[in-house]
């Protein structure tokens, strides 16, 4: 059962075409990445899914209905969540006050989203930190938080953007078994990343984004042994090198 | 909602509720006048201290509100209470009429200010014009004390209804603060997008911002129109009442209960005291409004009730 | 109806008096596309300006056109403090700070005139405002067509300045990218404080240029400053060349609007174009896209 369909996407910017029918299918329960090189439109392709943008043409389905033309904030009550890459914490509140805008969003009583709050605090590791002012948290703590929020609005789909990227190993370490956990609860996750580790340890499915266009989709280890997505990161004539350069070790 | 909560507005709109025991007409008159401002800047701060729309055209919901009740009394015959209760009705319609506009045309920031204060502007250049406004020469309301007429024969009457509306407003203002739309308001102010994210009806909840906002603020013009029962264009509708909102709010503490009260009253005592001592000089007393405010944004940008929120907690910590 | 002497004189009034409103929104654009702040001190600032012409002539007995270049000077070291030490640093950074600042600034300024001279409206003595020149059927006021041409002279001197100097670079170099500018050793306070400075002396050179055929008193830049923010919203934040058909374009509404509904509803119409350009198209008519 597919819970998210991006069907045919495109955005064009003036003269840019920052994503140029693209198509996408995330499997409910499933951990999907979406990678590619710096500036292949991952990040737009997020606001298209996620309604920050409309596409120029193109539609998204969201378990089985057409959300191309939905405000955010109504994809949000449907059970789509996004992070974002550039964090966007609310700085002149705490990190429990933070959480608790995400968690109003299923709970209208103060006390009912306090505690979905704190419990999500827990699920993240952000409990000890719960009356520290967001402006105050580390480049992790504000990664974790962004999570935090958009856990605590209760989503199907968790769209992730980067969420890893700026973290120090061990700080990665630490995120993916609770990524593993908010799968394993049954939210399904879509998630941009670099950190290719983390792709390939949790990623059930890669889909490729370059130059706005799908090239290459599948397992995460076909897709990383895939000729024209090394070509698409490394250049033309790249992934020729490597094989040859394997041949010789071997 | 605490009984701690409430504690201090309690305190603080109780002692007040005592002064016609002991105070002067003067005293009175000087507490009416600082109050109606105080109850004004509440509203202002819901949308500007909460929601961070900083609006330079306050004096558009105010003058409503005033002259509607004006108007309904003085050229229709409404009674006194109807005539509020539409002010304040009118004057959160206008709130929702301005903010639909702005808010629908994404105007943020130093946009949505200049553009309140154009609507302000708009406002007083046809309520000058006008004539069932009065035109220029301004209306009068007819004098009848009388409580079927919301008016007294005494200032403490005065004092009474504006702190039943204080005391009103504040409490809501406390709900509004501890619930899910208090949460969602400081959210769009502090990050929109992030506030989308999470579901926030971003237009919706400005717009529920600017309505309550005026409904309050066009309340405090009722009440001026009914306490000094005369109005013109360049009263009601004049840049300085929504200077001076504004300055009253961001002194007393923005996104507060308490702060737009206590901004007023150390705003308007302040501006006594100079004008007592250096009277002969006009303006003087703005010039140190103009001051205050420049120094309130410099190194209080919590205002007086988040300075003494420190002071308290200091005291704890020793 | 008018006839159309009537109404081509009024235009070219129009104009003239357009061409002093550009020279204000000059000032007020160029801090605008620079410190992207709405510097709500310039009507102020404006009035302060007159007063200082008014007094030049009055206690020293220099007239307004000799008063333009140290007008201009002492403006531009004016605005510059004000940025530097006043503005910038109780702003910490912060949008609305600025503006709720340049707010109190204003307030300060106005009343503090107030307290000094009283409410009483004054006027330069002479009758230097009563000259004319004869153009065909019109009669056109002398000082004001001089007030045109300085004030074109004064907007491509503005232009060239930031086009060819290297102040002008480095100004642009901070509008567009402050950090980048830091990095390559430009101090962006001190550009700031530089902007500020001309958007400043820009108003004392309108002020020598609007007395002869104006009034002062302490609210008259209440008067001008909402003219000249419907001037650059109409041209666009941060646009010269907006900000100079703007000024035209609304001296133009503003006096034929007078003469056909009163003084007070043309006042009128300058608001509502401002109203419908913020709602319709707040980049303006020559504002790039944001």
């Amino acid at each position: 059962m597919s819970l998210l369909i991006l069907e045919a996407l495109s955005k064009r910017f003036g003269g840019l075409l920052a994503v140029d029918n693209a198509s996408l299918v995330v499997r409910e329960g499933s951990i999907t990445g979406l990678i590619g090189p710096n500036g292949a439109g991952k990040t737009t392709l997020f606001a298209l899914a996620s309604g920050f943008l409309e596409p120029s043409s193109g539609h998204v389905i969201f378990s089985g209905e057409d959300v191309t033309a939905e405000e955010p904030h109504l994809r949000a009550r449907r059970g789509i969540a996004r992070t974002f890459q550039i964090v966007q914490p609310f700085q002149g509140l705490t990190v429990r006050e933070n959480i608790a805008v995400g968690a109003y969003l299923r709970h209208a009583g103060r006390d009912a989203a306090l505690a979905m709050a704190e419990s999500v605090a827990r699920e993240v590791g952000l409990a000890p930190l719960l009356d520290t002012p967001a402006a105050a948290l580390t480049v992790a703590g504000r990664k974790r938080l962004e999570l935090a929020r958009a856990l605590a609005t209760q989503p199907r789909l968790l769209l992730l953007d980067e969420v890893l990227a700026g973290l120090n190993p061990s700080e990665v370490r630490d995120i993916l078994p609770v990524l593993r956990g908010i799968r394993a609860r049954g939210v399904t996750i879509l998630m941009i990343e670099h950190v290719m580790q983390a792709v390939m340890n949790l990623c059930d499915h890669v889909h490729v984004l370059a130059q706005g266009r799908m090239i290459a989709e599948g397992p995460p280890r076909a897709v990383c042994n895939d000729p024209v997505v090394i070509e698409a990161y490394l250049g033309h004539g790249a992934a020729a090198r490597i094989r040859a350069e394997g041949g010789a070790h071997a | 909602m605490k009984p701690r909560d409430l504690l201090p507005l309690l305190l603080l709109l109780g002692a007040l509720a005592l002064t016609p025991l002991f105070a002067s007409n003067l005293l009175l008159n000087f507490l009416v006048s600082a109050l109606i401002i105080a109850l004004g800047a509440q509203g202002w701060n819901l949308l500007g201290g909460y929601g961070g729309q900083l609006s330079f055209g306050h004096a558009a919901l105010f003058g409503t509100g005033a002259y509607a009740t004006a108007i309904l009394q003085v050229k229709f015959g409404l009674n006194a209470w109807l005539a509020f209760a539409c002010g304040i009705a009118l004057a959160a319609l206008a709130g929702w009429i301005i903010g639909y506009l702005s808010f629908r045309a994404r105007l943020r920031g130093s946009y949505f200010a200049l553009v309140t204060l154009a609507f302000a502007e708009v406002l007083r250049i046809l309520a000058n014009a006008a004539d069932f406004t009065g035109g220029a020469a301004g209306l009068l309301i007819k004098l009848q004390p009388g409580l079927a007429n919301f008016q007294f024969a005494s200032r403490a009457g005065y004092l009474w209804a504006v702190l039943a509306c204080i005391l009103v407003v504040g409490l809501m203002t406390l709900w509004i603060d501890r619930g899910r739309f208090g949460a969602q308001l400081v959210a769009v102010r502090e990050n929109e997008d992030a506030a989308r994210a999470l579901g926030v009806d971003v237009l919706a909840t400005k717009l529920r911002a600017i309505t309550l906002s005026g409904a309050i603020t066009g309340a405090a013009g009722c009440l001026y129109a009914q306490n000094f029962l005369y109005l013109d264009a360049s009263i009601a509708y004049g840049t300085w009442i929504s200077v001076e909102l504004l300055i009253a709010a961001i002194v007393g503490g923005l996104g507060t209960v308490l702060g737009p009260v206590i901004g007023a009253l150390a705003l308007h005592g302040l501006g006594e005291v100079t004008k007592g001592l250096l009277g002969w000089l006009t303006g003087i007393d703005l010039v140190l409004f103009g001051i205050i405010l420049i120094a309130a944004v410099a190194f209080v940008p919590s205002g007086l009730v988040g300075a003494l929120r420190r002071l308290r907690m200091r005291g704890a910590a020793r | 109806m008018y006839s159309p002497a009537i109404v081509a004189e009024a235009m070219v009034n129009g104009l003239m008096t357009g061409a002093a409103y550009a020279l204000v929104a000059l000032g007020l654009t160029l801090v605008y596309g620079v410190l992207h702040i709405v510097n709500f001190a310039h009507g102020a600032l404006l009035t302060c300006a007159m007063f200082a012409v008014l007094g030049m002539e009055q206690g020293l007995g220099i007239g307004p056109y000799a008063a333009i270049l140290p007008l201009g000077v002492l403006f531009f070291l004016l605005g510059y403090a004000l940025q530097r030490y006043v503005i910038g640093p109780s702003s910490h950074g912060e949008d609305r700070n600025t503006l709720l600042v340049t707010l109190g600034i204003s307030i300060v300024l106005e009343n503090a005139l107030l307290a000094a001279f009283r409410s009483d409206t004054r006027t330069l003595g002479g009758d230097m405002g009563f000259d004319v020149v004869e153009l065909g059927p019109m009669l056109l006021s002398r000082p004001r067509l001089v007030g045109c041409a300085v004030a074109l002279v004064v907007a491509a001197l503005l232009w060239l300045l930031l086009a060819r100097s290297d102040t002008g670079r480095a100004i642009r170099a901070v509008a567009k990218e402050r950090f980048g500018a830091q990095v390559v050793g430009i101090d962006p306070r001190h550009i700031f404080a530089v902007t500020f400075g001309i958007g400043c002396a820009c108003l004392a050179v309108a002020a020598c240029l609007l007395l002869p055929t104006f009034y002062v008193n302490p609210r008259v830049g209440n008067a001008f400053v909402l003219v000249a923010f419907t001037i650059v919203v109409l041209g666009g934040m941060g646009s010269v060349v907006g900000a100079l058909v703007g000024g035209l374009v609304i001296g133009v509404v503003e006096s034929l609007g007078g003469l056909l509904l009163g003084e007070s509803l043309g006042q009128l119409g300058i608001f509502l174009i401002f109203i419908l350009v913020l709602l319709l198209r707040p980049t303006g008519l020559f504002g790039a896209r944001a």
